[in-house]
């Protein structure tokens, strides 16, 4: 076709070879890609990440167990809580150690009131990705009463700490719990004015409906997780069926994408699916309130914290899916070897494919789609 | 399936090739010989019963000791919800397998990772080149020997102790 063109009109054509990053703002962070496109039609989309890799795995071998829990944050800042989670979990699993009841409530409130700040980011910088400015304006307001909560829960606004070997760092005073109730109240009908305001809006739909389907198998094949995952049709989710915590005494649905609009498992599923979760999250929030029973908020743990030799492989279902901590101990105060597994990883991994044959436009809304997360990806 | 009866169904199809078991584990795990895990992989991902459809994690584990790196593959099925752990000894003066890629797609993106950090040579890998590191950098920071190179690129790696410097 191209020779075509060229011979009637005397225009040259060829493909061009575009550098996308590494700090384009819809890139959520600092990744880059290397795009060859034919006119607006890419060819191919070649990932390049690491800018932001800070070694954290080998930084675990060099601190102690309790040491490690502030860098295991870093992973993944805007879902720091669940870092901290997954490498308790390993640790804990590896010295046999307990958990108070009340320290589990403490940890499931504080995720899920961070997986709703996550999804709120997500979904909100993606309306902005497909240029939508309001919607984001408002996820983010919400946001910040997600921020100051976890201020007052645990004195910072990112970077928590929060969970430590054996239960929490801090308990959830009643105070605290009231006004996370007084929250959710307030936050669940504005689920609904977002929908109003984005999730229905035909420019959004037209745009994301039948873009980069991601097939069953593939979902698989590249193992996505989380809402990625879900988007396809798969029903699973880590809190229901690896059950961790508190989670199997807690009633929630796992939403699945289910073509609403347009194709099963493109990118507007993976959207509605993140929109239902936060709706979930209230749910369970709700009844960690109710049933948050009295005690102590952290167990008795030694500050020489020395697991026995073995090795355990810790999941939590965090915003971005799957998230795994490998841990290996040799008996000795520090971490033999740390493996942070994350779902923007794999995430990131089947974009080449995707791109393929998709307008340069929509490999923007693909990314927005899988919530990729550039910490997430070079740990 | 439990994770003895995996290891029952391995030892019956590759004899000799998948050994020292460990039950007791919290994952229990499992040795498998370097030149069979592609098919052991595939064995176990399209096998009525096994099916393990994904590969949750591939990563390695420095024992210079015992002068070996293992590779780890974490692999998960969705339909049963049970899990298997391979581990395979490689020496560690020339640590070299066969690619998984074939089987699960994701592999390309773990081993590349593997290879980055461990410098394990992933043959048949259709694209082995450092992922977070540049490609000039020199040597496998996550080995237990690692020692960073002084610059790189002209620019040092080292940062002098400020205070020391300043009561000089």
């Amino acid at each position: 076709m191209d020779e075509a063109i060229e011979s009637q009109s005397g225009l040259n054509t060829e493909d061009m070879t575009i550098s996308v990053g590494p700090q384009h703002p819809s890139t959520h962070g600092v990744l880059r890609f290397v795009v060859k496109t034919d006119g607006e039609v890419i060819g191919e989309a070649i990932p390049d990440v690491g800018y932001l890799h800070r070694s954290i795995e080998k930084i675990g071998e060099k601190v102690t167990y309790h040491g490690y829990v502030p860098y295991t944050d870093r992973a993944d800042y805007l879902a720091a809580m669940f870092a901290n989670q997954a490498f308790c979990m390993a640790a804990e699993r590896l010295a046999g150690t307990e958990v108070t009841r009340r320290g589990e409530f403490c940890r499931v409130i504080a995720c899920e009131l961070n997986r709703i700040a996550s999804h709120l980011i997500s979904v909100g910088t993606f309306g902005q990705d497909i240029g939508a400015m309001t919607p984001f304006v408002h996820a983010l307001r919400e946001r910040e009463t997600i921020n100051n909560l976890m201020e007052e829960i645990c004195g910072a606004r990112l970077t928590y700490n929060y969970i430590r070997i054996g239960g929490v760092g801090y308990d959830i005073v009643p105070e605290t719990c009231a006004k996370i109730g007084a929250f959710i109240d307030h936050f669940e009908p504005i689920v609904d004015e977002f929908n109003r305001l984005l999730s229905g809006n035909k420019i959004f739909i037209e745009r994301l409906a039948g873009v980069a389907v991601v097939s069953r198998e593939d979902a698989f094949s590249y193992n996505l997780v989380g809402p990625n995952l879900r988007g396809s049709g798969v029903k699973w989710d880590i809190r229901r069926d690896i059950p961790y915590s508190v989670y199997p005494e807690l009633e929630f649905e796992v939403p699945v994408g289910n073509a609403h609009v347009g194709k099963l498992g493109d990118s507007f599923d993976r959207y509605w699916v993140r929109i239902r979760e936060m709706q979930e999250s209230c749910k369970i929030l709700r009844q960690c309130l109710k049933m948050m029973p009295k005690g102590p908020a952290i167990s008795k743990v030694p500050r020489k914290f020395r697991p026995p030799a073995g090795e355990c492989y810790a999941r939590v279902e965090a915003p971005r899916g799957d998230m795994g901590f490998y841990v290996v101990s040799d008996g000795s105060e520090y971490p033999y070897r740390v493996r942070i597994r994350t779902g923007s990883y794999t995430a990131m991994s089947i974009i080449d494919k995707l791109s393929k044959g998709i307008m340069l436009a929509d490999l923007i809304a693909l990314i927005g789609s899988l919530d990729v997360d550039a910490p997430e990806i070079d740990r | 399936m439990h994770a003895k009866d995996i290891y029952a169904a391995l030892e019956r199809q590759f004899p000799g090739q998948v050994g020292n078991f460990k039950a007791d584990a919290l994952e229990p795990y499992l040795t498998v010989e370097g030149s069979a895990i592609v098919e052991v992989c595939r064995f176990l991902r399209d096998s009525a019963g096994l099916d393990f459809q994904i590969l949750s994690d591939l990563t390695a584990l420095d024992w210079p000791k015992e002068e070996k790196i293992q590779v780890v593959y974490h692999l998960f099925s969705y339909a049963h919800n049970h899990q298997v752990v391979l581990k395979v000894d490689l020496p560690r003066d020339n640590p070299k397998i066969a690619t998984v890629e074939g089987v699960w797609k994701v592999a390309n993106w773990f081993e590349r990772e593997v290879y980055d950090l461990f410098g394990v040579i992933f043959e048949g890998h259709s694209d082995l080149r450092r992922i977070m590191l540049p490609e000039d950098w020199i040597g496998y920071p996550l080995r237990k020997d690692y020692v960073e190179q002084e610059e790189y690129d002209g620019i040092s790696t080292q940062r002098a102790p400020l205070v020391e410097k300043l009561l000089r």
